[in-house]
């Protein structure tokens, strides 16, 4: 397989990032929809590092749950900006790796010198879902249209009867196999044996970690506030394991089900957005480098048959990325693995330290090992801020690159994000 | 909606029986516009003796396009009255002898100014206590004059004439609208007096840090700076990002979300302000709080916060802040009525104002050397969103207890901010000036 060399590319430079605090389903964000948030997203980036007015090379946002009238979603969030209306954009889709995928395609375009600078985001809301009707009433509606004149509209409109109606709001469950991701969750983590204690534990870990991070004022040039909420509406500064003891299991079945809705991400609203560009770009606008986009990979998986766990992507991918650039799982400074669910952090961490998992799934000799677990997640991650589905990979990009710039230049960053229709999206990042 | 006094008594029922009653009603103050002329009307400028700086405002007035009045008439819309050349009491009548018609028939929203030099400069006891009773004079002219008139003094040391003339623009323009009972002291400037190249935009290629920007004042001053020409750097705590975002984006400036009581806040804002824009040549230190309680029930925590907030984080930012300041910059901070005056309820605050007041003198001297200038404003009853929530009569009181016979607005502050930071204004420096439409309180 021929590479291409690596003198026909440059870096791609992470100057900084931008989200509005997440909030919980029918909160604060209630009233407000995908492309509110997504501009307020980019507003505070704009205002952060003095964008008013630039024309961007592009920027690239997407959302998992969108209305049909949103196809432009990012150019109008663009036009609703105060960028120079010249920037354009385009809108991409790959669940919850939307936001990661989007940082992967714009640094790769600032890489090949296509373009100079760029934005790549993510943005959902759970509150103002797009409603569809049952396919009978949209059939009968489309007919209604089509008819030409009063009495032939009225004629079309009689043959919608009571039981035609029925809305249908996006569920967060898999078309092919019907069942909600949290199930699918639930059999991944029985088959690797993730106790409810080791899943709580993370999601205590999560809350402290993004609570101090709030404390320190690490996330004053990462957070913008919106709609009047500063932070994260689902952090809990007090979370403890006692607390999360009382919950009741909230997916899968029997006595040794150990999935809550506090070690689950909760349903919620929120932007987030990250600003790329070449060390040139950053050299000229006076931006500090605070890491370089080093390498990204996807991966899917056929859950849909039962071979694999609907959220094990990510444990395909990176053994790839890390191949790809000489690495081992140890090489890293941090760990970012978003928490869907803990079991998904975990049942990850320890399909990697599994020989038979590794030799067989993965067609590698040894095992990959397990990490530093005071390297992973280590201001929070989505089971304390919440996990708007386009909106993580822009969250955990912005902070990395914050992470790494504070450890020094050469420390190096893993992002692991699970996503819908089994797939993965991780990338590799390195402080400047 | 709250009642409105000052809409109530402009038009209809309210207007019939404010005048019937003989309440006062307040003019609309005429307030700057970009690219608005100086003075709409003739300026009248007259003086005793020797004048050295009615001559210099004729010639400013020339520049500017606004005719030189000989006598008082209704189009007569300001009156400059140079009486640095008095000698005793007496020659006080030339005042009057000059103002005195003029009164009668000043265009609305007038003006008057009157030039003194400062007191402990005087020759003699009888020319020191002629100086002071100019001031006398002007404060009870202001409260004399109607049809939202100012009336200030200002006062410059002998060899500082060349550095007046952003004074005497400032004083004659809408800029000053609430300034009234004033005395500014124009001395020896820190370093070379320079005009814009264009008057209308005196802040032009300047970039400038305004603290508690997201809103109220702060957002206001960031407007007018920026409506002046500067960059501006809006700077407010994390929690109020959002409308941050929103002032720095209209006004094409950066944001940047910094308490200003942390350890690290001057050096944050001065590497944003280098990184970003090169440096920065003004500081405005707005942001403020107050947690009022009478003394007797004041705990440490409202006590310390207020002081931290208002006045220990000024200090530790200047730290940082003086030394990256570009030379001939210019700092001006946020003082309060209630520094001068006090406020039953507002020790604390009262405590931050007043400090703020010594340290600008203080700092002032300090820093002449780089050529940097420190001033203060004193803000009266401004309305923002803080005063809506005063209770009803509080706030008309507020509203009326001062010669102008309403409330200020935070572009009133925001404009007299700008004028300190003019590099046309390096003789003004260690000043506070009221913006309080000759407020009743500690006047
Ligand atoms: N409104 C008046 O009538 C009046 C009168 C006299 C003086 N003042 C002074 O004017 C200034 C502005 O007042 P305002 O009426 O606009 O008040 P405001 O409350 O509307 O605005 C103050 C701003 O300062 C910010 N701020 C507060 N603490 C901060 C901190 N620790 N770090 C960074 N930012 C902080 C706030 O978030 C807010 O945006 C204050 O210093 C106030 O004391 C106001």
């Amino acid at each position: 397989m021929a590479s291409p060399q690596p003198d026909q590319t440059r870096r791609a430079a992470i100057l900084g990032g931008n989200r509005i605090p997440f909030a919980r389903q029918f909160g604060p964000y209630a009233q407000a929809s995908n492309q509110d948030m997504l501009t307020a997203a980019i507003e505070g980036l704009v205002a952060r590092y003095n964008l008013g007015g630039q024309r961007l090379g592009e920027v690239v946002a997407g959302a998992v749950i969108k209305h049909s009238r949103d196809f432009n979603l990012t150019r109008e969030s663009v036009l609703g900006s105060s960028l120079d209306p010249h920037t354009p954009a385009y809108d991409i889709q790959q669940a919850c790796g939307t936001g990661l995928e989007a940082a992967i395609l714009v640094s790769n375009k600032i890489k090949l010198g296509q373009a100079e600078s760029g934005i790549a985001g993510g943005v959902d809301t759970s509150s103002d879902a797009p409603i569809t009707v049952s396919e009978k009433l949209r059939t009968k509606l489309l007919k209604v249209n089509r008819a030409k004149g009063a009495g032939a509209q009225l004629k079309a409109l009689g043959a919608i009867r009571p039981t035609d109606l029925g809305i249908e709001t996006p569920a967060n469950s898999e078309p092919r196999t019907g069942l909600s991701m949290g199930e699918h969750m639930a059999q991944t983590a029985k088959r690797w044996g993730i106790t409810r204690e080791a899943q709580d534990e993370l999601a205590v870990a999560s809350h402290r970690g993004l609570a101090r991070s709030y404390d320190e004022g690490f996330q004053d040039d990462l957070v913008t506030s919106f709609k009047g909420l500063a932070r994260d509406q689902n952090l809990r500064p007090d979370s403890s394991m006692e607390k999360l003891a009382k919950l009741k299991p909230a997916f899968g079945k029997g006595d040794d089900a150990t999935m809550t809705a506090g070690n689950s991400t909760p349903l919620t609203d929120g932007a987030s957005v990250v600003l790329l560009g070449s060390e040139e770009y950053a050299a000229e606008h006076g931006l500090t480098v605070q890491a370089y986009f080093v390498d990204g990979e996807t991966a899917a998986v056929d859950y849909v048959h039962g071979e694999e766990g609907l959220l094990m992507a990510p444990a395909y991918a990176v053994p790839r990325l890390l191949a790809r650039n000489g690495l081992t799982l140890q090489d890293f400074d941090y760990y970012e693995i978003h928490e869907a669910f803990a079991a998904t952090v975990l049942s990850t961490l320890k399909a990697w330290e599994d020989e038979d998992f590794c030799k067989d799934k993965l067609g590698l000799d040894a095992p990959l090992g397990s990490i530093d677990r005071d390297k992973l997640n280590v201001n929070g991650s989505s089971l304390a801020a919440g996990h708007p589905f386009a909106a993580t990979g822009g969250r955990i990009v912005a902070a990395l690159a914050k992470m790494l710039h504070e450890k020094g230049p050469g420390s190096r960053g893993l992002i692991s994000i699970c996503a819908a229709g089994g797939q993965g999206v991780v990338a590799i990042l390195e402080g400047a | 909606m709250a009642f409105d006094y000052g809409k109530f008594v402009s038009g209809g029922l309210g207007k019939q029986l404010a005048t019937t009653l003989g309440l006062p009603r307040p003019t609309t103050l005429r307030r700057h516009t970009a690219g608005a002329k100086l003075i709409n009307g003739a300026v009248l400028v007259g003086g005793h003796g020797d004048t050295p700086v009615a001559d210099r405002v004729k010639t400013l007035l020339a520049d500017a396009g606004v005719q030189v009045a000989t006598q008082a008439s209704t189009s007569v819309a300001g009156v400059v009255v140079d009486m640095t050349s008095v000698e005793s009491p007496a020659d006080l009548e030339t005042l009057r002898a000059i103002v005195a018609p003029a009164l009668k028939t000043l265009a609305p929203t007038g003006r008057i100014i009157v030039i003194g030099r400062p007191v402990e400069d005087a020759a003699t006891v009888a020319q020191a206590a002629a100086r002071r009773a100019l001031e006398g004079i002007v404060r009870s002219i202001g409260k004399e004059m109607r049809g939202g008139g100012t009336a200030n003094t200002v006062l410059v040391a002998e060899g500082a004439d060349d550095a007046v003339d952003a004074t005497v623009r400032f004083l004659l323009s809408g800029r000053s609208a609430y300034v009234s009972g004033q005395v500014v002291t124009v001395g020896k400037p820190v370093g070379s007096v320079e005009a814009p190249t264009d008057w209308d935009k005196p802040l032009a290629g300047k970039v400038a840090v305004v603290t508690g920007a997201a809103r109220g004042i702060g957002a206001s001053i960031a407007d007018v700076l920026a409506r002046d020409g500067a960059t501006v750097v809006c700077v407010d705590i994390p929690a109020a990002g959002g409308p941050l975002a929103e002032v720095a984006n209209r006004i094409g400036g950066s944001a940047l979300q910094v308490d200003v009581t942390a350890e690290d806040a001057g050096a944050k804002i001065a590497e944003h302000a280098r990184a970003r824009h090169g440096g920065f040549d003004i500081v405005v230190h707005n942001a403020g709080i107050t947690r009022d309680k009478l003394l007797a029930n004041m705990d440490a925590d409202r006590w310390a916060s207020v002081l931290d907030v208002n006045l220990s984080s000024i200090l530790a930012m200047n730290e940082t802040l003086i030394p990256a300041i570009n030379d001939g910059g210019h700092v001006v901070n946020v003082a309060s009525i209630a520094g001068i005056a006090g406020n039953r309820g507002q020790t604390n605050y009262g405590a931050s104002k007043a400090g703020v007041i010594g340290m600008t003198s203080a700092l002032a001297e300090e820093v002449r050397a780089k050529g940097v200038t420190v001033n203060a404003v004193a803000p009266g009853f401004i309305e923002t969103e803080m005063t809506d929530k005063v209770p009803f009569a509080t706030r008309e009181a507020g509203r009326l207890m001062n010669s102008l016979n309403q409330g200020g607005k935070p572009v009133d502050v925001a404009e007299t901010i700008g004028w300190f930071s003019w590099d046309a204004n390096r003789g003004v420096t260690g000043n506070t000036v009221r913006v309080c439409g000759q407020m009743l309180l500690g006047a």
